[in-house]
Formats: C-alpha cells, structure tokens, sequence
C-alpha cells in the first residue's frame, strides 16, 4: 500500500488482489471431470427437446431451457472448427505462442475449447496461415489426472505426437 | 408509454492513463458535460443509470464509488453490467425509465479506467466458466481471433479486407478531437504490425482507454423546450446468447446479431438498412466484427462484408458511413464504449458532429456487444419521432 510518487508528480497506491476461490463443480460437472480422471473418456449430455448432444456436459440446455438427462460417450477426437494464435504473454497465462481451438468432438453437437499443439509455430503467421480447418484432432491425455479439463493436456492433429 | 429523446451527450477525452484524476472524478466530468450540453442542472435528473464493468477499476460495485459524483447523490440510481455491452444497457435503461413515464428525465453515466488493472487480459480471462474455458488462455481478443478465422476460411474474407476496417477508423478518428488514438495508418502498416492473437495484429485491435461519457434522455413532454434538435429514440433491441463459445452457429454470432436487427428493423420500419440508415456507430473493438456485424445488420450479404469495405460505401463520404468518431479501434472505454457508441450516434442526429459529421442525418444506429459477446444491444435514433 505504500504510495510513491511518480515523474508527473500524482502519487501511485499500488494493490494486488489475491483472492482464493473454491468453485464445487456439482452433480453433472463433477462426473464430466471424474470421467477425464478415471476413464479418459469424454462425455456429453443430451437435451430431450432440440435432442443435441452438448460438451462439455451440463444440466441444462440453454436454448431451449430444459434439464438434460441422458449421458452420452463422445469421442476424444473431432474436427477442428476455428483457431487462433495468442502471441502475448498474460500474467498467470501460459507462455506464448499457443493455439486454441474449437474442436467438434465426434458425436457432439457443441464445440470444445483448447489448446492444440504438435503444430510447428516458429513462424506465427506461416502456422496460422497453413493449420487447416476441419483438421483431425485427437485428445492428448495426461498420465496424472486429477478431475481437470486440463486432464487433456492439449489435441493435437492426428498422426501427430506431442511430448510434454 | 411516452416518446423519448437524447437531450444531451457529454464526453470525456480518451488517453490511456488519466493520472490527473481519480475514478470518480472521471464520472463527474462526463456528466457535467452532458448537463452543460443539454442546459441543464443535476437538479432537472430525475434518475441515473450507470454502466461500469467489475473488476477493471480494481473495485467491487464500483457504482457505490462512481454515483455520488456522477450525480445520484439523493436520486434514484441502478447500475448494470452486461460487459462490453454495458454502456449501451445503461442508456436502454435510461431510456425505458423514461418512457415507462414513470421519471420525467433520466441520465446514462458510464465510466472506465482501463488504465488501471496492470494485465486487463488476465482479468478478462475471467469472465470465462472457471470449469471448462477458463484454462484455456483465452482473453477478450480471442472473441476478434476466433471468428476471424473462421469467417476467413467460411468466405475467403482476407487480413488485407479486415485491415481496411483499421484504416477506415483510424482516418475518421482525425475528425474527432475526443478520440484517444489519432493517427492515420495504411493497409501495410496494418499488416505489419505485431501479431496479438492471429489472425489478428496489434493495429486489428482496439486501445484501452479511460474515460467517461453520459446522456440524457427526456420524454417527449419536456424534449423539444430543452433543445431544438433531439436525437429521438426509435428504436431498442437487447439480446442475449448462449455463454460457451462452442455452442454457438458458425461461432460467427451473426445468428443472434442478424435476430437483433430484424427485430429492430420492425420496430423502427426499416425495409433497405443501407439505403434507410444514415450513419452507424457499431461497436468494433476488432476489425473482424467491423465484417460480422455488417453482414449481419443487412447492409450486404452474408460472407460480403470485407467487400463492403473495399467499395467505400461505409467510409465518410459514402453512403452509409460507420463510426464517423473513429469508434472502438480508436477509444475503447470498456464499460463506457457502447453508450459512447448511442452518444456519438445522437451527435449525428443532433449535427453537433462538427469535422465527422455526416450531412443531414435522419437515422442513426447504435450497437453495443458484450459478455465473450453474448449479450447484444442495439438503438436506432432520428430527427423525428416514430
């Protein structure tokens, strides 16, 4: 809190704020989670109205307002939708660069967000210019899992290998 | 419900760090301003709305800070956060307030220092689900990034399209002495700035800034003896999407956009948007969404929108020229920017737009995007009542 003053003479009073969460993931979230951590396996929820699967997996269908039910696998491999390239480094952010996609898992109606390596990015734009949409996209999964949707450590163009 | 018209826009300047003041003092100069302009005194407000988006200003409800000197000091007052789309929220507040005819004149005040978080970015990272997104390393200029590149590969739209957005801003931010970056810039100059996120460069993307902005609005029984020229409301849509990036069509946001605009267009009896809208004030932090949204509100076909931008007829001049003040790439206020968008809208429709003003404006149109951009405001103003 210490107020200092700065060349154009107006004082600076600087803080941090560093405020622990704990955000309890519930009934449906906990076992999208849990699935990562002890099966690897992907897992979606299907609305009784518009009938689409959607991932990540939650209790309610946001478009036609209805509790979903029924659990369904969907693969850990898809097309990829869109993607771009961060470039910037963010505090408490990962090292650039690093490309985040939307995948479109199979069997899935939604998209997934994140991140995909295995693709050479020493040159930014060559990269995004050359990353093909609709590219294959496999889950590339963490030996030590803990129940995070970073169990999946990244996707990563199939045929590709990913060392971490 | 009665009629109600913008009486009064008041402006800050826009820099990237206003040292010289504290949070609410920022508000205060805003709605002094907008007083001034409408010859009026805080006494003559019935009510504020405030729009302030949590947690740039490193305050939680920093409302109870800001309203005392924005002016609500023993009035009724509401603030509202609907993220970027904040400040255009506000002013629908404002102006629903005043035509429910239950307050007589209502002022819109909002106001932002994005000056002061150190990383904005890590801050706007989350506004994500903390379960599913959040790890991801997303920021606010991956909801410009990501469609970008999905509009590139859907419509063959170009960089060299989306740099004409950049060009076009900067230019008409020369005629507009509140803007916060004035400075022309080419096409080449566009292209070869740094990449942020790609597809998309430093020079794709908007400032931060600080500053404030306030309107007010006043019913049809009052509007005309305040001033000649009111800037009359006929027209307010809000709409809100899904949350997840990934469960929206073509991640494009057109879909819910293009509702948005459709239901606009009924209200106001629009039938030829680029024939019948004289000017637009569009909230385009990013040049990818100067593309979007145009598809979207009509003024070409879908897939067109980089097109639009290389035959001119959005540029000064044209013939439905968008943001004449340099909008969004040029000052960008976050909580503050959409209503900025309404005020600078108003300014046409009043012809206080003195270098940037577009000849005889009629109908002017105003769009505010927010909330990983899901939530979505627009208004249509004229010199004449619906």
């Amino acid at each position: 809190m210490a107020g200092k003053d700065t060349k154009d003479e107006y004082i600076v009073v600087e803080q941090v704020w560093n405020v622990p969460f704990r955000h309890y993931a519930g009934e449906v979230t906990s076992r999208y989670l849990k699935e990562f951590r002890d099966n690897k396996r992907i897992m979606g929820r299907r609305c009784p109205k518009c009938k689409r699967v959607l991932v990540p997996a939650r209790k309610n269908c946001e478009r036609c307002f209805t509790e979903t039910a029924e659990w369904v696998e969907v693969k850990d491999e898809g097309k990829l939708v869109t993607f771009s390239i961060n470039c910037i480094k963010y505090v408490g952010m990962p090292d650039p660069p690093y490309i985040m996609g939307l995948i479109r898992l199979d069997g899935a109606d939604t998209d997934i967000l994140h991140y995909i390596k295995g693709v050479d990015l020493s040159d930014v734009d060559k990269a995004g210019r050359e990353l093909k949409i609709g590219t294959r996209m496999k889950a590339v999964w963490k030996k030590e899992r803990v129940g995070n949707v970073t169990d999946i450590d990244c996707f990563s163009p199939v045929g590709t290998e990913v060392k971490f | 419900m009665k009629r109600v018209a913008v009486v009064g826009v008041g402006q800050t300047k826009f820099v990237s760090r206003r040292r010289d003041v504290i949070h609410p003092e920022v508000a205060f100069e805003a709605s002094s301003a907008a007083l001034k302009d409408a010859h009026l005194s805080i006494d003559d407000i019935d009510a504020l709305t405030m729009g302030v988006m949590d947690p740039f200003d490193g305050v939680d409800c920093c409302d109870r800070w800001i309203c005392g000197a924005a002016g609500g000091y023993n009035k009724p007052v509401i603030r509202i956060n609907t993220a970027g789309a904040t400040g255009m929220s506000a002013a629908i507040a404002a102006y629903e307030q005043v035509a429910s005819g239950m307050f007589r004149i209502v002022m819109a005040v909002s106001e932002q220092r994005v000056s002061e978080p150190v990383d904005a970015q890590s801050l706007l990272n989350t506004c994500t689900c903390p379960y599913h997104e959040r790890a991801m390393g997303g920021s606010a200029i991956t909801l410009g990034a990501i469609p970008a590149t999905r509009h590139m590969y859907r419509y063959g739209s170009t960089h060299e399209q989306r740099a004409l957005s950049a060009v076009k801003a900067h230019k008409h931010a020369m005629n507009n002495p509140h803007a916060h970056l004035r400075f022309e810039v080419s096409v080449e100059d566009v292209l070869n700035s740094p990449i942020v996120e790609w597809p998309l460069r430093l020079l794709d993307c908007c400032p931060r800034s600080d500053g404030a902005v306030a309107v007010v609005f006043a019913s049809e029984d009052v509007a005309r003896t305040i001033t000649d020229r009111p800037a009359w409301v006929n027209g307010v849509v809000s709409i809100a999407d899904v949350p997840f990036f990934g469960d929206r069509p073509d991640v494009s946001y057109r879909a819910s956009l293009a509702i948005a605009a459709r239901r606009l267009y009924r209200q106001c009896g629009i039938k030829d948007p680029l024939n019948d809208i004289d000017v637009a004030e569009l909230y385009i932090p990013f040049t990818s969404l100067e593309l979007i949204q145009t598809e979207a509100y009509g003024f070409c076909e879908e897939g067109k929108g980089g097109e639009l931008l290389e035959e001119g007829v959005t540029w000064m001049g044209g013939k439905l020229p968008i943001n004449p003040s340099g909008g969004v790439l040029c000052t960008n206020c976050i909580g503050a920017t959409a209503e900025l968008r309404v005020a600078e809208a108003a300014i046409q429709v009043m012809g206080k737009g003195e270098l940037r003003q577009v000849p005889n404006v009629e109908t002017a149109l105003a769009s505010g995007l927010g909330g990983t951009l899901q939530f979505h405001c627009l208004m249509m103003l004229g010199s004449e009542p619906r």
